[in-house]
This record gives structure tokens, C-alpha cells and sequence, in this order.
């Protein structure tokens, strides 16, 4: 496949392990946090801390989008699904995300219409094919997602759908970013940047943490190759002293972003004051609602929503873990209690959840695994 | 849950405002392609985007990627040919 | 005053009560938590969840989990423990393969194939797994008010079909009809009945260190297909199901080499499952070479649109066979020398270590672990 299979190289991987190991200040250690679900997934997915010296380590940051959604989001969105005619559509992610009352899975046994689709575009589908149903579309995802979201509302205003809504939960990521800097526990080296969430809003937003900060940020794609040029720019601009804001995935990322989905984004929603996140808390403008203009097509207009608050078991330590100060496995109840089949919190259930990535991908010890690989 | 893939396009549809058929390793996906159409370049059937949920994200820079291989591959030759002196420069330490 | 999730409080209490964690206490000792993690693993499975989800019959690990604690717990034998794709009987002096399975598959008509074909084959495959040939089976149709009687007769003309190809006869069978709305439009069951000529007993357990892993031709057809014909996604590809009778394939294996060691045939879950399944029923490991698995170029680009992996799709005429490592090479060219093996190869072996576990070798390099299918990507393609 074009545009993967290359930055897939083994022997690519192994020079630049080499030159990243080179880079290494003898006694130092070097953390570098990435943002993005879908770097957490490749990174266990294709082994890649295998490529890694021991000195270096990746931490899984407020990536995912499922991760954060608190449990009483996941109830609110069961008791519209729960409602008499309606189709509840989200992607499948959210299907075994566990809410205060059980996950979608448990609610369809209990007799409600929650169904998979892969896009907006095919929850519009339905809306159009069931004309007698109330549709809504579960909305979550960074900015890469919202744009998505917002030309299907715009769809939907076009073809005057009066049976389609939006249960929104987009966040943002800059506020994410902002409550990991201001967070005492931590003490990063630098940022592997989301890179597809910088197709929408570009690279300049993270000048801040260059800025501000002085810590480097390289905005990286999503191919094994991608994230250890990566690493290795960022090792290169703490060698040279630099704290810049680079772009690795120039093939894809526009350094100024995509104006047309930014377009569309503030033409349909507006932010919140602020929405809560699992494991993080209430973060001021963090997330996005549907606006005035089109609050025909807000679900939580439309529906009654709870809005009740769920705590999370007082032995989940998600919020630790979505920060990066915790790893997977010094969760309390990771392997145990919560397991991909039995999840206690959000960052099991999803596919880029740094837990279900450990447990799934690399729960081995490298030595062990190694060891039973070798040729 | 909602990867970025790379796709080339087939045709743009004459018949649906906004799509585009899109292959993916011989796999055709119809695709928006209304977040792209506000460039002064019109998106044409050759052209490879990258695919996010039903839409395209973003058009993928051709000239980019193959600067970014090149790169990483000249990094390679470098690698090698420090590999070979360092190699000979053992060699002629030893003697 | 945030309410409070139950059900959560009581897994972490459960789990509490079978020691304390000692991740958090010492955490450099990442090894003592996966220790534990393998002893959780191993525990005695139950069932908590009040009803039945889609993910039970999705073939991974809820589904396993369900026959374990409800199905095996109740109907204990010696013969259901060994969880074979076929009981292996022993009646009145003749030694008999018999197997049962049901076809819900949704929709019932794709490209390659329809319920028809699945139910046949599938029924056929079953029994040529467990080293038999086989002879007669008996189709049982749930059928829904309203469901078009051509669509019947179609349905029965591919099983006709089949069963010619595969040798076999439809020799007893049932139908009942339910109200509209209380059935898919034709729901099948089957059961099948092989003798086992061959002095030979085919198991999961018997893999051993050193043995291959084969696959008898690229995966991930029949769920993608199927996936792709439900007509909700906006996808075209030029992929059709691989259902097929592999009884022929099989005891052409079977003639070329000794030390077979297990076949299955892979279907819901998917490779990964089996090998899982390989892996723990031996206690030995099982690594896979990613390179070296067969998957068409569309099937891949397919499942990168969808977001799924080709190891956990089903397929429904490949299959996966453990054999002697001596014999790899005979093996293989036996699979090859056959139209339906022509691109069977070697993906992986077996090794002593870390047992129950199977680890994947990345194309890049990289290694992970390939734990049995959570959860139910594809529901109903089976």
C-alpha cells in the first residue's frame, strides 16, 4: 500500500534506533508524551518501543477521545438511545465502553437500536431510510473528527432532515495539552504532536508550548517510520539546545491547517465553558456543542439528557494513566478487575486506550519476547 | 477507532456533489471530498488523500512523502557509510 | 453527589479479595503484575453479565466463556472438555466424527456463496478438521412468515450443490416456521456425521516446541465479503467469500505427511482465535510471522477502511494446521499441489515459551502479543 508500506522499512528502523541511541546523554533519561489514540495504537501495535533504548520512554497522554468521555456522558447516551423510536449510531469503539449502567452492548440486550457505523455520513443514511425514527449520531473524536460531524449537520440542514441529531462529544486538544503542562506530577522532555488532529488546526497552536514552555514538539504521522523520525527529531533539538515546533508529517499536515474545516467547525458548533473529563476533570473550554443556529439538530435539545455525574470506582485510576504518570500496569486494578472483556475503565475498552494497547500489544517483558521471537 | 488512510482517487462523481470514488488497495470507497474544495488546486482522479471517517482530511503531498523517504533513506546511506569507516577504521587501528 | 457504577465496585472488590496488587507498591517489578495477570487468565471462567450481548457469539473470548461456565458446566464430559470443532465417538466398534452448527449468517445471498453453501461446508469442514471423512448430515430451516419461497429454493439449490461436491448426503432434516419478526428470514442448523478411518487423533494439545504453523491460503474473505454486502457501507470490492468444502485438501495433507499435529478450520475469530486456542490448550507458544501471512491486497485495503484486523476476520474454506517441523516442507508442498492450497504457507511455530500466549513478529520488526478476539467486530457473518 502506497504511502504505508514505505514508512514501514525495517532496516530504516533499526538506523534511526541507532542514531536515537547515539543522541542519548549518558545517565539521562528521556520522556517524550504523545496525544494522539492513534500513536498509542501504532506504537504497540507495531512494537516500536522495541526500537527504543531503555533510556527513552513513551507516555501515553489524553489521546483518546473514547478515554476521556466520563461515565455519565455513556448514560446520558443510553437514555436517548433508551427513548421510544430511536436509532442510536456512534462508531464501534464506544459499543463495550463501560457507563455507570453497563455499555451500549449491554443496553441492545436490553432491547435498545444502538448500531456501528464507520462514518456521520452513514448515520445520515439511516436517518434518511427510517424516516419514522429519530436518529442521532453520537459525536466524538478531537478536531480531526468535529469537521466530519459538521459537514453531516450541514448535509442534514441541505436536505431539511427532520429526523437527525447529534449527541456531541467532541474535545479539543490544546486544553489537554495545557492541563498536562500545568500538572505538577510531570516532567516531559518533549511532545510527539497528534497528527491528525493537526490537519484541522495546523501547527501553530502548539508554538505555546515551545514558547512558553521550552520544550520541543514534533508533529508526527502515524507509520512506525513517522514516529521514530520523530523521536529522533526531538532527541536531535534537545541535543542542539532547541525547543521548536517541527512538522514530520508535512506530507499530510499543512503547517496553517485546513481552513474549510475550521470553516465548518465554526459555522455548527461553539465551545463549551467547560465539559468534564474522565481522569482530568472540568476543563474549561475544552469540548464543542452544537450552536444555536443548528440546535434542531443538538440531541441534547431534542432529548431529555440526565446530565447525571457517575464517579469513577474509586480504584480506577484512568485519570492517572490519560496523564501519563501511571503506567498501564500500575494501575491497581489493571489485569485483574479491568481487562479488555471485563473493562473497569474507558482506557481498557478502547483499541488506542493506553491500557487495552499494554494488555493487548505489549504485556510482555522485551527480554521475554525477544526471546521467543528470535529467528 | 478512526484511523487515516491513504487513498487515490478514482474519479470525482459527476453525479454526487462532493465525492469522490476513492481506491484503497483496489478497495473503492465512495468519499467527501467537501473539506478539500476550498483550494485553488481542484482535487483530480491521480490525486491521494487521506481518509478519516467517510471524509478527506487532507490531500497528501506527493513531493512531501518522497522528500521524507528520501531523507530517511540518505540518513541510511549516511548510516552505512559510517558503518564501512568506522569498520575500516578498526581494522586499520588493529594492525 | 455523583452516583456511584456498582457494577464496578463489585469486580474490584472481587478482585481484591484474591490478594492485594503489587504494581503500585513496586514499580519496577512489572513482572509480578503480569504474573498475576496470567494467574486471572487462567482463573476458572464465569459468566457475570445479566444477559446475552452479541459479543457472546462473536467466537472470542466472551464466547468461550459462555460454553465454558454455562454450556461445559452443565453438560460435563469427557468428550465436550476437549472442545473440539468435532466429537470424536467411539459406537458399536466404528470410531465416528460428529459435529453440530448453526448459520445465522446476515445477509443470507453474498458474491461467492450464500447461507446455503456456508451451511454445507461449513458442516463438511467441521468434520474433514478432525481427521474424518465425511458422510451424511442433517439440515434443520427456521424459517420467518413472509420469507420468499424462491429465496428458499435458492438457499437449497446451493446446499444441493454443495453437498454433490463435497461427497456428502442430506440425509435428515426439520423445518419450522415463526411469526414474522421472530427470525432473520431463514435461519439453518446442522449436524454431520464422518467416519474416522485414519488411526490418527487430531488435538490442540498436541502441539508441541518445534512444531509450524500452516495456513492453507489467504484469510479475512468470507468476513469481508460479508461485511462489505450488508450494503451499509459505501465500499465496492472485488471480493467474494472463499466458502469451500476442505475435505479433499485435507486428507491430501493427511496422505503426504505424518505428524500432523491439529487442523482447524478458521472461521468466527479468525486465525488469531485458533492460535490462541493452539496455544493454550498446548501451553506452549505460538509465534506468527507477520510477512508470511497470506492476505489479498483487497482484503487488507478492506480492513485498513474498516479499521479491522485480518487475523480475528472469519473465513470459511481455509485452513489452519500445526504439523511436525520435520515435515513443514512436505507439508506445504502437499497444500500447494492441491488447487483449493495453491497459496498455503508457513506462518508461524511453535516455541516452549511464555506459554498459553502467541506473539506476533511485526513487519517492521517489532513484536506484540495476539490475544483471542474481544468484543464482536462482525456480527452475524457466520
Amino acid at each position: 500500500m502506497r504511502f504505508v508500506d514505505e514508512f514501514r522499512d525495517a532496516e530504516k528502523a533499526r538506523m534511526l534506533s541507532t542514531r536515537i541511541a547515539a543522541l542519548c546523554e549518558p545517565g539521562r533519561r528521556y520522556k517524550f508524551m504523545e496525544v494522539c489514540g492513534g500513536h498509542t495504537h501504532t506504537i504497540y501495535k507495531h512494537g516500536l518501543e522495541d526500537y527504543l533504548p531503555e533510556t527513552v520512554s513513551l507516555v501515553h497522554g489524553p489521546g483518546c477521545p473514547v478515554c476521556v468521555i466520563p461515565m455519565g456522558r455513556l448514560d446520558d447516551a443510553i437514555a436517548i438511545a433508551e427513548q421510544p423510536d430511536v436509532i442510536m449510531t456512534t462508531f464501534g469503539d464506544m459499543m463495550r465502553v463501560p457507563g455507570g449502567r453497563g455499555s451500549f452492548y449491554d443496553a441492545n440486550a436490553a432491547g435498545a437500536d444502538i448500531r456501528m457505523v464507520y462514518s456521520p455520513l452513514d448515520s445520515l443514511k439511516i436517518a434518511r431510510t427510517n424516516p419514522d425514527k429519530r436518529v442521532v449520531f453520537m459525536a466524538i473524536g478531537f478536531e480531526t473528527t468535529a469537521p466530519s460531524t459538521a459537514m453531516t449537520v450541514l448535509r442534514a440542514a441541505a436536505e431539511g432532515l427532520e429526523n437527525f441529531s447529534v449527541f456531541c462529544n467532541h474535545v479539543t486538544i490544546i486544553p489537554a495539552i495545557k492541563a498536562i503542562l500545568d500538572s505538577p506530577d510531570l516532567r516531559l522532555d518533549g511532545f510527539i504532536g497528534p497528527g491528525h488532529v493537526s490537519t484541522v488546526i495546523g501547527c501553530r497552536p502548539y508554538e505555546f508550548i515551545s514558547r512558553e514552555h521550552r520544550k520541543p514538539l514534533v508533529c508526527a504521522g502515524f507509520e512506525p517510520l513517522d514516529i521514530l523520525q520523530s523521536v529522533y527529531m526531538l532527541m536531535t533539538q534537545l541535543a542542539q539546545g532547541r525547543a521548536e515546533v517541527e512538522n514530520q508529517y508535512a506530507r499530510v499536515v499543512p503547517y496553517n491547517g485546513n481552513p474549510k474545516a475550521l470553516k465548518v467547525i465554526g459555522e455548527t458548533m461553539r465551545l463549551r465553558p467547560h465539559f468534564e473529563w474522565r481522569g482530568l476533570g472540568f476543563i474549561a473550554q475544552s469540548a464543542l456543542q452544537i450552536n444555536d443556529r443548528y440546535e434542531r439538530f443538538d440531541a441534547e435539545k431534542i432529548f431529555d439528557v440526565p446530565g447525571v455525574r457517575v464517579a469513577d470506582p474509586k480504584a480506577c485510576q484512568c485519570g492517572e494513566v490519560l496523564k501519563g504518570v501511571l503506567k498501564p500496569w500500575e494501575c491497581k486494578v489493571f489485569g485483574t478487575a479491568c481487562t479488555p472483556e471485563t473493562p473497569i475503565g474507558t482506557c481498557m475498552v478502547s483499541s488506542e486506550g493506553a491500557c487495552a494497547a499494554y494488555y493487548n500489544f505489549g504485556r510482555f517483558t522485551r527480554e521475554r519476547v525477544q526471546e521467543a521471537t528470535r529467528a | 477507532m478512526c484511523l487515516g488512510i491513504p487513498g487515490e482517487i478514482v474519479e470525482i462523481m459527476a453525479d454526487r456533489e462532493d465525492f469522490a470514488m476513492v481506491s484503497v488497495a483496489g478497495v473503492k470507497r465512495a468519499v467527501n471530498i467537501g473539506l478539500l474544495t476550498e483550494d485553488d488546486e481542484q482535487l483530480k482522479a491521480g490525486d491521494w488523500i487521506l481518509i478519516h471517517v467517510g471524509f478527506a482530511l487532507a490531500k497528501i503531498d506527493e513531493r512531501e512523502a518522497e522528500e521524507a523517504i528520501r531523507m530517511l533513506e540518505g540518513m541510511g546511506q549516511a548510516y552505512t557509510d559510517e558503518l564501512i569507516a568506522l569498520a575500516q577504521s578498526d581494522l586499520a587501528g588493529e594492525r | 453527589m455523583p452516583r456511584q457504577a456498582t457494577w464496578a465496585e463489585e469486580a474490584v472488590r472481587e478482585a481484591e479479595a484474591e490478594g492485594p496488587h503489587i504494581g503500585a507498591e513496586h514499580r519496577s517489578r512489572e513482572q509480578q503484575v503480569l504474573d498475576r495477570i496470567d494467574r486471572a487468565r487462567a482463573r476458572r471462567p464465569r459468566v457475570k453479565e445479566p444477559r446475552i450481548t452479541l459479543a457472546h457469539g462473536a467466537g472470542g473470548k466472551a464466547t468461550h466463556n459462555l460454553i465454558d461456565a454455562i454450556f461445559l458446566e452443565a453438560f460435563r464430559n469427557p468428550e465436550l472438555e476437549q472442545m473440539s470443532d468435532a466429537a470424536s465417538l467411539q459406537i458399536a466398534g466404528a470410531r465416528l466424527a460428529f459435529t453440530t452448527d448453526s448459520y445465522v449468517v446476515s445477509p443470507l445471498f453474498f458474491p461467492g456463496g450464500d447461507i446455503g453453501d456456508l451451511a454445507v461446508n461449513g458442516t463438511v469442514n467441521d468434520l474433514a478438521m478432525s481427521g474424518a471423512r465425511p458422510l451424511v448430515i442433517s439440515a434443520g430451516f427456521i424459517l420467518e412468515e413472509g420469507f420468499p419461497t424462491d429465496d428458499l429454493r435458492r438457499i437449497v439449490a446451493s446446499m444441493a450443490a454443495a453437498a454433490e461436491v463435497a461427497g456428502v448426503q442430506i440425509v435428515t432434516g426439520d423445518t419450522k416456521v415463526v411469526q414474522r419478526g421472530k427470525g432473520d428470514g431463514c435461519y439453518i442448523n446442522t449436524a454431520g456425521i464422518g467416519v474416522r478411518e485414519r488411526p490418527i487423533e487430531l488435538n490442540a494439545a498436541n502441539a508441541r516446541p518445534g512444531d509450524v504453523i500452516l495456513v492453507s491460503g489467504p484469510i479475512g474473505d468470507h468476513g469481508v465479503t460479508v461485511m462489505l454486502a450488508r450494503g451499509e457501507l459505501d465500499i465496492e470490492a472485488d471480493i467474494v467469500s472463499d466458502t469451500a468444502p476442505l475435505h479433499d485438501l485435507a486428507a491430501t495433507l493427511l496422505d503426504a505427511v505424518d505428524g500432523v499435529r491439529m487442523m482447524r478450520d478458521a472461521t468466527r475469530g479468525g486465525v488469531a482465535t485458533i492460535l490462541n486456542e493452539v496455544a493454550v490448550a498446548s501451553q506452549a507458544a505460538v509465534v506468527l510471522d507477520e510477512a508470511a501471512v497470506p492476505v489479498r491486497p483487497e482484503v487488507m485495503g478492506a480492513s485498513e477502511l474498516l479499521g479491522i484486523d485480518p487475523l480475528y476476520v472469519a473465513c470459511e474454506g481455509r485452513f489452519v494446521a500445526v504439523v511436525d517441523g520435520t515435515r513443514a516442507d512436505a507439508a506445504l508442498a502437499a497444500l500447494r499441489s492441491h488447487p483449493m492450497g495453491a497459496e498455503a504457507a508457513v506462518i508461524g511455530r511453535v516455541v516452549e515459551d511464555p506459554p498459553g500466549l502467541v506473539l506476533l513478529k511485526t513487519t517492521f520488526g517489532g513484536t506484540r502479543i495476539v490475544d483471542m478476539l474481544v468484543g464482536d467486530p462482525l456480527p452475524r457473518i457466520c
